[in-house]
């Protein structure tokens, strides 16, 4: 049976890019439809009538959501290239560190892009602090166990992120000095080229980053 | 060689209590420690330095945490009674309903407890939309799972033994008619007997809870 796989992502999303380098990663053939999230489609509200959120994967017409079950989700189903450590031990250590980017680092981040002041210093050292945590645990990992990059490294395409959101916002959030081993892996990853193909495109994202800072000034005003 | 596994945890707590439910499930033997919350013990803190929280699962010596974390690893290392389908895409819709619970159900019925005027309102109604979702979720099933508990099933079955304390401390009603399918399923959860074995007390419950209600809504 020949195999439908349609991605519903958006271009600025680090949730949709890690599942486009999945997808990537085994070699699945893919139809990737953009949303525009002002304004969504009629098929995104049916697939993801709960969260109405990208991404969205549909499989022979079967929708799966959650950038991280999605993961998962093309892990069981395409064998090839596994992404999931098989020791389940180790599984378990990538699965809590991605979820510590998700629910930790990223909320504390995403808030930045409208800050200032006072409540930006909080939110920069908060940022920090959750990244010396990971720092600290993680190092003396290895780097693409088994030479393969895989779901932790995945779900790190927000770390990459964060290097963006810092240069807009003028701080430098992730530096090398205070973060060697975590900078030393975004550099790593950042070297393959399936990864390449899956960036967020700096200068578009912060001409984006500029458009909502001056329409939340407008709307202030 | 023997197996070691010991459950950090507190009695009341939902998350906790998820792990505990799947131990059973699996007949696997393990030591429950229990935690005091307000004096943490070293291996808490040495076995979860992240979050310092419970549940923390240590088999034989190797530390997991977070709650449905931990479901999984003890579904791919035990994996007789299988909490988790085969399929991928029924796996998959499992782990969509465990993370709804914990990331959307469960806080917003907690804001409805320990908030008040507008903001309760306003909790009230996200709890009874994300209810909604859920009652669609159980058509023509006996468990989340289906025709035995899953991982689904675990997540939501706080709701089992806490939704019954939440509503007699707040005088407001969440699970009612209006949700037959949750009720029922409340019903078929509650008389399993293993999660009937590992119920912790109402009256208990009632005491533990009027005492976090207090603290939100001190009186005038």
């Amino acid at each position: 049976m020949a195999e439908e796989v349609k991605l519903f992502g958006m271009w600025a999303s680090p949730f949709s890019r890690r599942v486009e380098l999945a997808l990537k990663l085994k070699g699945i053939p893919y139809e990737y439809i953009e949303e525009d999230l002002s304004n969504k489609s009629p098929l995104l509200l049916k697939y993801n009538p709960i969260h109405k959120k990208v991404p969205v994967l549909v499989h022979n017409e079967k929708p799966v959501t959650e950038s991280l079950v999605i993961v998962e989700y093309l892990d069981e189903t395409w064998k090839n290239n596994p992404i999931l450590p098989q020791d389940p031990y180790e599984r378990a250590k990538a699965r809590f560190w991605a979820k510590f980017i998700d629910k930790k680092l990223l909320p504390t981040v995403s808030k930045l892009g409208h800050m200032a002041g006072k409540e930006k210093e909080e939110a920069i050292e908060e940022a920090q602090q959750q990244l010396k945590i990971m720092e600290d645990e993680l190092k003396g990992m290895q780097f693409f166990a088994g030479q393969r990059i895989g779901y932790l490294d995945i779900a790190a395409n927000v770390l990459i992120w964060f290097r963006i959101v810092g240069e807009f916002i003028g701080e430098t959030i992730l530096t090398a000095e205070k973060f060697p081993f975590i900078w030393e892996w975004i550099e790593k990853l950042m070297e393959i080229d399936v990864v390449k193909e899956c960036l967020i495109p700096k200068e578009r994202y912060q001409d984006l980053m500029q458009l909502n800072r001056n329409a939340s000034k407008h709307a202030s005003n | 060689m023997a197996e070691e596994v010991k459950l950090l945890n507190t009695w009341p707590s939902p998350f906790g209590l998820r792990v505990a439910w799947a131990l059973k499930l699996k007949g696997i033997e393990y030591e429950s420690i229990e935690e005091d919350l307000s004096n943490k013990s070293a291996l808490l803190l040495h076995s979860n330095p992240v979050y310092k929280k419970i549940p923390v699962l240590i088999h034989n010596g190797k530390p997991i945490s977070e709650s449905l974390i931990i479901l999984e690893y003890i579904d791919q290392t035990w994996t007789h009674n299988p909490i988790l389908p085969q399929l991928p895409w029924e796996k998959a819709r499992q782990r969509f309903w465990a993370k709804f619970n914990d990331d959307r159900l469960l806080p917003s019925i907690w804001r409805v407890f320990v908030t008040q005027g507008k903001e309760r309102e306003e909790a009230m109604e996200a709890s009874l939309e994300n209810l909604k979702f859920v009652e669609e979720e159980l058509q023509g099933k006996r468990f989340f799972g289906g025709d035995k508990i899953g991982l689904a099933d675990l997540a939501f079955g706080w709701l089992a033994n806490l939704i019954s304390v939440l509503q007699q401390l707040t005088g407001l009603k969440l699970i009612d008619e209006r949700f037959p399918l949750l009720s029922a399923w409340i019903q078929e959860f509650s008389e399993t007997q293993i999660i009937k074995d590992n119920w912790p007390s109402h009256d208990k419950l009632l005491v533990k809870y009027q005492a976090v209600y207090d603290k939100f809504h001190p009186l005038k």
